[in-house]
């Protein structure tokens, strides 16, 4: 039998015939490296978000082969691009039918604050209608820039609580945002 | 159809003479585009005349205009009609007062118009009667003012909705 190592960041202690380490950081260390996204794509910050998707940056090397294209198989939401207020009740309900555990990623000015959109028909950011775990700046970000934001995504899913979801700030985070936890 | 040739001046000299005097009140050709101002009242009238007497029969643009200043005439509904035959454009303008701020449908000529007077109502509010579906087209149902109206200021420092934390502007 070959040698299993885990990830790196993972404690371990070692010893002869056996090694210890805690279920949560296995399961987080499991879930970091197979997350399944779902690229929302608008506009330009999507085309940026191809390349980082294609060979050259090859979002692969992170577990990310499969881009879901259903909300109800992804963990990761990638919004990429202007959300017009209109597209905004639809983002919310791509959201919801998302299944728990889940993160967010705001991909550039448009998706973070509207960006150059000041005006009436554009949503100033889309955490104005649901949460959001990491921004990356950017008007496009180049692909370097989206991965950093995918780095930091899975230090996320590596060191938070398994159970996320049951915690009652996660849960009044998410009324704040009028989205029902428990209904699914 | 026997109006070969047609020119700016001779189907105003038609128009002229075919519609009474305050119908079509006045004329200017800007950029060689003959353009022509019509009682808002009497626009079916004569762009069914255009249709189907002029061969003037594709419907380019329904658009408005909002003159704010222009006390009793603050919005222009502006027709553009082009001849696929003669290869020959007219602009029609139709002055509103904000007061009453409709016109009839062209939904019963050109089954076209329904969308462009739809974008046109959900931009300036002017209301098209007779229109089949008269609501909003483009911007979100809840929305509660008509945007392309020039009536707001350009930057409202006390807006709400942009938040400037972490994007200082």
């Amino acid at each position: 039998m070959g040698k299993v190592t885990f990830d790196a960041k993972v404690e371990t202690i070692d010893g002869q015939g056996f090694q210890l380490t805690r279920l949560d950081k296995v399961i987080g260390a499991a879930r970091a490296n197979s997350l399944w996204p779902l690229p929302f794509a608008t506009s330009c910050c999507g085309i940026e978000f191809m390349a980082t998707m294609g060979s050259n940056y090859d979002l692969a090397r992170f577990g990310m082969e499969r881009m879901s294209f259903s909300p109800r198989q992804a963990d990761l939401l990638i919004v990429a691009g202007t959300i017009s207020k209109k597209l905004a009740p639809v983002l919310k309900k791509v959201y919801e039918q998302m299944s728990e555990p889940r993160w967010v990623l705001s991909v550039g000015a448009c998706a973070s604050s509207g960006g150059i959109f000041d005006t009436y028909s554009v949503l100033q950011g889309i955490d104005r209608v649901i949460p959001v775990d990491v921004y990356v700046p950017g008007c496009p970000p180049r692909p370097e820039q989206i991965i950093d934001g995918i780095m930091n995504i899975h230090e996320m899913v590596k060191n938070e609580s398994l159970r996320r979801r049951n915690a009652p700030e996660y849960k009044e985070m998410l009324s704040t945002f009028n989205i029902d936890v428990d209904g699914e | 159809m026997e109006n070969n040739g047609l020119t700016n001046d001779s189907l105003y000299t038609q128009l002229e003479a075919k519609f009474s005097d305050n119908t079509i009140s006045s004329r200017e050709d800007q950029f060689g585009l003959l353009t022509v101002e019509i009682s808002s009242e009497k626009i079916i009238e004569v762009i069914k005349w255009l249709k189907e007497e002029k061969s003037i029969n594709y419907l380019t643009l329904i658009g408005a205009v909002h003159y704010p200043e222009n006390e009793g005439r603050e919005y222009a509904v502006v027709y553009h009609l082009h001849s696929l035959t003669e290869n020959f454009r007219i602009r029609l303008k139709a002055f509103l007062s904000k007061n009453h701020l409709s016109i009839a449908s062209l939904t019963t000529l050109f089954v076209g118009a329904n969308w462009m007077e739809r974008e046109t109502f959900d931009f300036y509010g002017v209301n098209f009667k007779g229109h089949p579906n008269m609501k909003r087209i483009l911007n979100e149902d809840s929305m509660d003012y008509h945007p392309m109206r020039k009536e707001y200021q350009l930057e409202d420092a006390t807006r709400e909705d942009k938040d400037d934390t972490y994007f200082g502007r």
